[in-house]
């Protein structure tokens, strides 16, 4: 039986450009150009390795998100993904990390899954939730923040490695994995992969096909608002010093200066 | 007063210093519910009591060990439902953030994350978020529900404030669906026995100017003479210099200590994104271009092997 395997994907504004708000406090997506997030790079690559050692595997790839969105689906199309689900609808823009997993768990539902596969937070919000809201609304295990992963005998296993102690998790499929940047290097799409991903299945769906009301979504339909956005202040010039010998003890005088020492 | 619930990080009835931020931040919008997850919680409720907790919930069970995350939701469900409480404050762990995620989604709530302060306001608690690494400041709420927030370290003073802290036996029933994923084993860090890198006051990081593992321990050796945490950027741990766990930036761990010592550094903005809210920051590193002399309070262009040594000596002879 072929195992069917969702990942969940976020475009997001690249990190190295100047991101900036929208005037109703949501992320300007036109300010920056968007991206796959970097960290849902690894997911597909787990999503991949995981498929390539299965007799029979299928990877979906999903994301929510405004038309350009789709950018991030070729992406992982392209790295080896074998079709996509966009979920789009003008009634989605503003909403949150709680209705996204709405979505996303309906999407998923509908997809049909055996395993999904998360990356462990977007670059963008940074919130990493998603898996564990995720797991809490499809009442599947969480086995998340996983730098190792393995498939095997409807079972995941994996490795967390938390701040005290390493962990050794293993859950019945279905669940829901997430997986860390120390995961393995995510591969570069080939010629060949940028050329077959063009051909690739992409569905669009709307509220309507995932029988959800808007009325969780949205801006006006989320669970937080944003009321107030400051730019940071610049920090004023520091002192630079060259180091001529004494680079060290100077230093040490500024730090002694501010009570450090 | 509205009750407010704190979740407590501990290591078997040791508090961690977040949760006492988390106090303080706690007894600004209501009095204090602790919530005391596994073994030690007489030992922590004398702490937890020192720092204004008027009641400890107290539940211990083996599955909190034997299983992830999920029972620690079920207990701290059972905690919001005894208590009703005005919001629930979590630690911004990486667990701390998934328990308060599945409580949101049981019981109805907004969630906010990461946030580095929290008053109260008209509408209700709010937080503020440094967001888009560190660019930007936000303030928000919750909307529907009640308002849980995970906090991050070093987000308010540990403040004394006295109160009763009466352990209470929380009544805990595990579901079997909360059963899902086994802890089939766990290996303890080994300690490093510097302070933790989030929690600490001083943070010396080392990057690619290192050059290598061999190297680090002149990192070290300045970060013990300041009783500093050592951190690294991604570049040194993808390199396999350092452990991951002390990696700082976007993708590692977010630090805000007192002063932050970057040491062949160059600041890209991953980096940036996880030290950028330190008070004083300083930088060595022999290229002047590198952007993050564009953050720094002190910067000293130099070779960080000549540099750091004679700082490390100074450091211990000033010190005495």
């Amino acid at each position: 039986m072929s195992l069917r395997i969702v990942v969940c994907v976020k475009y997001v504004p690249d990190a190295t450009g100047d991101r900036h708000f929208a005037e109703d406090l949501t992320t300007d997506r036109d300010a920056v150009d968007g991206l796959l997030s970097e960290l849902d790079e690894y997911a597909v690559e787990q999503a991949l390795q995981i498929s390539e050692d299965a007799d029979d595997a299928e990877i979906t790839v999903l994301t929510v998100g405004p038309e350009d969105a789709k950018d991030a689906l070729r992406k992982a199309l392209s790295m080896g993904a074998d079709k996509a689900v966009h979920v789009e609808d003008d009634d989605l823009h503003g909403t949150d990390a709680l209705g996204t997993s709405l979505v996303l768990a309906k999407a998923i539902e509908k997809a049909g899954y055996d395993l999904v596969v998360c990356g462990m937070a977007s670059t963008d919000g940074v919130m990493g939730v998603l898996p564990a809201l995720l797991a809490e609304r499809l009442g599947v295990p969480q086995v998340t923040l996983l730098s190792e992963v393995s498939v095997a005998d409807g079972k995941v296993t994996g490795r967390r490695d938390g701040d005290s102690a390493s962990e050794q998790l293993e859950a019945a499929l279905p669940a829901v994995v997430s997986v860390t940047d120390q995961s393995g290097e995510a591969r570069y799409p080939s010629f060949k992969g940028i050329m077959a991903a063009k051909k690739k299945p992409v569905e669009s769906w709307d509220l309507e096909d995932l029988e959800l009301e808007a009325d969780d979504l949205g801006l006006a339909g989320a669970w937080t608002a944003v009321d107030a956005v400051a730019e940071r202040p610049a920090r004023t010039a520091g002192t630079i010093v060259k180091d001529e010998g004494e680079g060290g003890k100077q230093l040490a005088e500024f730090l002694a200066g501010q009570k450090f020492i | 007063m509205a009750e407010v619930l704190v979740y407590v990080d501990h290591v078997d009835g040791a508090v961690r210093k977040p949760t006492l931020e988390l106090l303080t931040l706690a007894r600004r919008i209501g009095e204090p519910v602790a919530v005391h997850l596994g073994p030690g919680a007489d030992t922590a409720a004398a702490v937890l009591a020192e720092h204004g907790a008027v009641k400890v919930l107290a539940a211990d069970a083996p599955e909190f060990a034997d299983y992830l995350v999920a029972p620690k939701v079920d207990a701290l469900q059972a905690a919001y439902d005894a208590v009703a409480p005005a919001a629930v404050l979590v630690p911004s762990s990486a667990e701390g953030k998934e328990i308060a995620a599945r409580l949101a989604v049981r019981v109805g709530s907004g969630i906010i994350t990461d946030a580095v302060d929290v008053e109260a306001g008209d509408e209700g608690p709010v937080a503020t978020q440094s967001v888009f690494a560190a660019a930007f400041t936000t303030k928000s709420r919750v909307t529907k529900g009640t308002p849980i927030i995970t906090v991050k370290p070093n987000s308010a003073p540990v403040e004394a404030a006295p109160a009763a802290g009466t352990v209470e036996q929380l009544a805990v029933t595990v579901a079997d669906s909360s059963k899902g994923t086994k802890v089939v084993s766990r290996t303890p860090r080994e300690s490093s026995g510097r302070p933790e890198l989030t929690e600490a006051a001083i943070v010396v990081s080392g990057g690619r100017g290192v050059g290598g593992a061999e190297n680090f321990p002149i990192v070290e050796g300045l970060a013990d003479s300041l009783g500093a945490a050592v951190g690294a950027s991604r570049a040194a741990v993808d390199a396999g210099w350092y452990p991951h766990t002390n990696q700082v930036g976007q993708t590692g761990k977010s630090v805000s200590p007192q002063l932050y010592i970057a040491a062949g550094i160059s600041g890209a903005i991953q980096h940036r994104a996880g030290m950028q809210t330190s008070k004083t920051i300083v930088a060595i590193n022999k290229d002047a271009e590198a952007p993050i002399f564009e953050l720094v309070d002190y910067g000293v262009v130099g070779d960080l092997f000549e540099v750091v040594p004679q700082l490390t000596e100074e450091v211990k002879s000033r010190k005495g």
